[in-house]
């Protein structure tokens, strides 16, 4: 392995580790490059994926050559890298351990851990271990104290971060390093925890700290275990819904888009944001998902954070919040970092939080109807707020808004936007004749949704280049037309949606089963959900099921060898471009299944009838 | 100790302050709803909670007043003034005692360290309940203030 693919690992060269408040990158090096505590939203202790000098990091890694070969422990988040050198064999197992609330209650656990074991298997092997935090973004180094038995310990603002290790580490002024020959049979242990409201617990390394590993694997198989998805892609599905959960903020139930910021979208350029909110744009998709799963409880969580965490801007909703629903952050640049592989800027915060994008009413009022068809009623406070959106959106469904790709160039009367304005009303309308929602405005609702359904078929309709457009009158071309079969606006079968379906293909698709999500100059790496929303739109009917799972299967192979996916991908070179892993992706894997699980089994999903009309009832609850 | 006007205007002062609090709710300045959380210490309905907490909450209303006007026989004089400074000694202990201790009292409460078990579990409030918008300790002081000096200036000591 040489140096330099060590230093500057691919975006797909890493893992994904967490406890469900925070998560951590691992290389497939050894080396924990991105850590955020005790939030996702933190700033970081490490960040070398961002400034290999000066973002900070911690490698554990055997010195001189070797191969790598890694894998999560079988439907866990628990990762094991094993090291191949010519003399020997080690397996290095990170995680941060996670465990039940019950036993949480029982024994007295740190804040936050990340623990690594390495046991050497076959022949010796020299490994390093190198220590190098940097508070606040790399901003600054950090003074590593000594404290004996007890540990290592960091000082950074409020909290204080503690290293415990079987073996003693060289400490220098913010570092702290070893090297340790390591033979068959034997182990290290590794524990970095950190502890901010309270005294910090130190933990125990040795067999307390083995057991924990082994009841971090069992929770989650347990967990991963409950899945219903019984089809031919439980592997990628089910580590799809591992890392969705990674995600999910377990004190309020919201989820974040991505766990990193400013991996760029194009090497090199400055298309880099700051994705550890959680956008509304992934709201339905990610309840259908979860449910679909049989994930309620997540279900329930993250809806009731969408409907009661976003309160404070409602009836008017903010494209993306932070963990406990306020708005984000103002955008800032961190000039100190130089950027995953020189690509500045790496910024914090995210501007995007002004804009106007209507189609999230739609997608809430979306995920509640999906939540409502499992579980059937909702409480008046929440029907409350439901009408309140869908007043909200009756009254501005005609304003031009900066629509879902966020661009930073102004507004348009972005087609997207207009369809899920409809969606929003038509399923509050569906809620209303199904008895789960008391005092719709009806006649205000069905008329409104008549007018934006004229309007999209007038207007969104471009005959000329035979294709429905990207905004109103407009002859340019998104990959988010492909949704309109899938929000029940127009059937998969219909003359008009096989044309479009053809143009995009045609204007968006790399010819390797990708697409873009729009046309620009020069362009960006394929986007990853679009390329599921073209499975979905086949498998619903606008290709036949064969073509579908085909395009499925070569889908799969672009995420990395663990089954991880970015934002984006390079269609050239297959590497993961933007955010790592995203959300968003994943979440269009799982609903890609589970659409192909449906039409497999002769069941229409709900919210995408074969036939659609204004009349049409999309949703039956 | 003058049982019916402490009665009368620890029930007033209770009233004012829930109804600061719901206005403060309405604008959009905070999420923090104190009869929803203490109802569902006892429901997961919300809207039984709601119903259930106002009744906990003009319990604890009376209870505390309780205190103040203990506080003004003792001192032998009441006036707005001594009132607004309960209230705001008051307002403190809540947001910074009563609030962090919430997560480990309340049985459908999230703490910061919960997970990854999901449940569907209220927010934790966060330190001085900022997790609930970061105007909640202004809606709290001023409440509060307003229901100490309502006490402070219409109890009649005896």
């Amino acid at each position: 392995m040489s140096s330099a693919r060590i230093n500057a690992p691919k975006i797909d060269d890493y893992a994904l580790i967490g406890d469900c408040r925070s998560a951590a990158l691992v290389s497939r090096y050894g080396s924990i490059d991105w850590l955020c505590w005790p939030r996702f939203d933190s700033p970081s202790i490490f960040a070398a994926i961002l400034d290999r000098h000066n973002g900070g990091y911690w490698s554990i890694a055997p010195v001189g050559d070797f191969r790598v070969q890694r894998a999560y422990i079988r439907d866990s988040n628990v990762l094991e890298t094993e090291f191949i050198c010519p003399d020997g064999r080690a397996t290095l197992t990170d995680l941060m351990p996670v465990a039940g609330e019950e036993f949480k209650r029982r024994n007295m656990q740190p804040d936050h851990e990340i623990l690594r074991h390495i046991a050497c298997g076959q022949g010796e092997l020299l490994l390093e271990i190198d220590f190098r935090p940097r508070a606040r973004y790399g901003a600054r180094p950090v003074k590593v104290r000594d404290l004996g038995v007890c540990g290592l310990r960091l000082d950074v603002g409020r909290g204080a971060y503690w290293l415990r290790s079987t073996i003693p580490l060289s400490v220098e002024e913010d570092c702290a390093r070893a090297r340790v020959v390591l033979k068959r049979g034997e182990e290290l242990q590794f524990s970095l925890s950190y502890a901010e409201e309270s005294p910090s617990v130190l933990p125990l390394l040795g067999e307390p700290a083995r057991a924990a590993i082994r009841r971090s694997v069992a929770w989650w198989q347990e967990w991963a275990g409950k899945s219903n998805y019984q089809g031919p892609y439980r592997d990628a599905v089910t580590r799809s819904a591992l890392v969705l959960k990674l995600m999910a903020y377990s004190p309020s139930g919201a989820i974040i888009a991505a766990p990193t910021t400013s991996l760029p979208e194009r090497i090199g350029d400055s298309l880099n944001w700051d994705y550890r909110y959680c956008w509304l744009r992934d709201a339905s998709l990610t309840i259908r998902a979860l449910l679909g799963l049989g994930y309620v409880h997540e279900a329930e969580s993250f809806l009731t954070w969408l409907l009661h965490a976003t309160r404070l801007t409602q009836p008017e909703l903010r494209i993306l919040y932070t963990l406990f629903g306020e708005i984000a952050p103002h955008e800032r640049e961190l000039e100190h970092l130089a950027g995953y592989r020189d690509s500045p800027p790496v910024r914090v915060g995210n501007g995007a939080r002004a804009q106007l994008q209507l189609d999230v009413y739609g997608e809430v009022i979306e995920a509640s109807a999906h939540y409502a068809r499992r579980m059937g009623r909702f409480d008046r406070g929440t029907q409350n707020v439901l009408i309140g959106l869908g007043k909200y959106v009756a009254r501005n469904w005609d304003l031009p808004d900066e629509g879902i790709w966020e661009p930073r160039s102004g507004r348009q009367n972005n087609t997207y936007s207009r369809l899920l304005c409809w969606t929003a009303l038509q399923r509050l309308l569906d809620l209303d004749e199904n008895g789960v929602l008391q005092g719709v405005p009806r006649q205000v609702f069905a008329r409104e949704r008549d007018l934006i359904r004229q309007q999209i078929e007038q207007r969104a309709w471009n005959e000329e280049l035979g294709s429905y457009a990207s905004v109103l009158d407009g002859d340019e071309l998104d990959a988010t037309l492909l949704r309109i079969p899938w929000y029940g606006f127009d059937s998969a079968r219909s003359e008009r949606m096989k044309r479009t379906y053809h143009r995009v293909e045609e204007h968006l698709g790399t010819g390797n089963g990708l697409l873009y999500r729009y046309v620009r100059q020069p362009q960006e790496g394929a986007f990853g959900i679009c390329c599921f929303w073209a499975v979905e739109y086949l498998a619903l009917g606008g290709g036949t099921l064969e073509q579908a799972h085909r395009r499925f299967a070569r889908l799969l192979k672009y995420g990395n060898d663990l089954g991880l996916f970015a934002e984006e991908v390079d269609p050239e070179t297959g590497e993961a471009l933007g955010n790592f892993p995203q959300a968003f992706t994943h979440i269009g894997l799982i609903s890609a299944a589970l659409t192909l699980e449906e039409q497999e089994h002769g069941s229409m999903p709900a919210a995408a009838p074969a036939e659609a009309s204004t009349t049409t009832k999309e949703l039956k609850l | 100790m003058n049982w019916g006007s402490w009665l009368l205007w620890g029930f007033a002062g209770t009233i004012i302050l829930t109804t600061i609090s719901a206005v403060a709710q309405g604008l959009g300045l905070t999420r923090m709803n104190l009869p929803y959380m203490l109802g569902t210490i006892f429901t997961p309905d919300r809207d039984r909670a709601r119903l259930y907490g106002f009744g906990v909450h003009v319990v604890f209303g009376w209870i505390f007043s309780l205190i103040y006007v203990l506080l003004f026989q003792a001192l032998g004089a009441g006036g707005w003034w001594r009132g607004l400074v309960f209230g705001l000694i008051h307002a403190s202990f809540v947001l910074v005692m009563v609030v962090s201790l919430l997560p480990g009292l309340h049985p459908r409460m999230a703490s910061e360290q919960h997970g990854p078990t999901a449940q569907n579990m209220l927010e934790p409030p966060g330190f001085l309940a900022l997790h609930y918008g970061v105007q909640t300790p202004l809606a709290i002081v001023v409440s509060h203030a307003v229901f100490g000096t309502i006490l402070g200036a219409f109890y009649q000591l005896k």
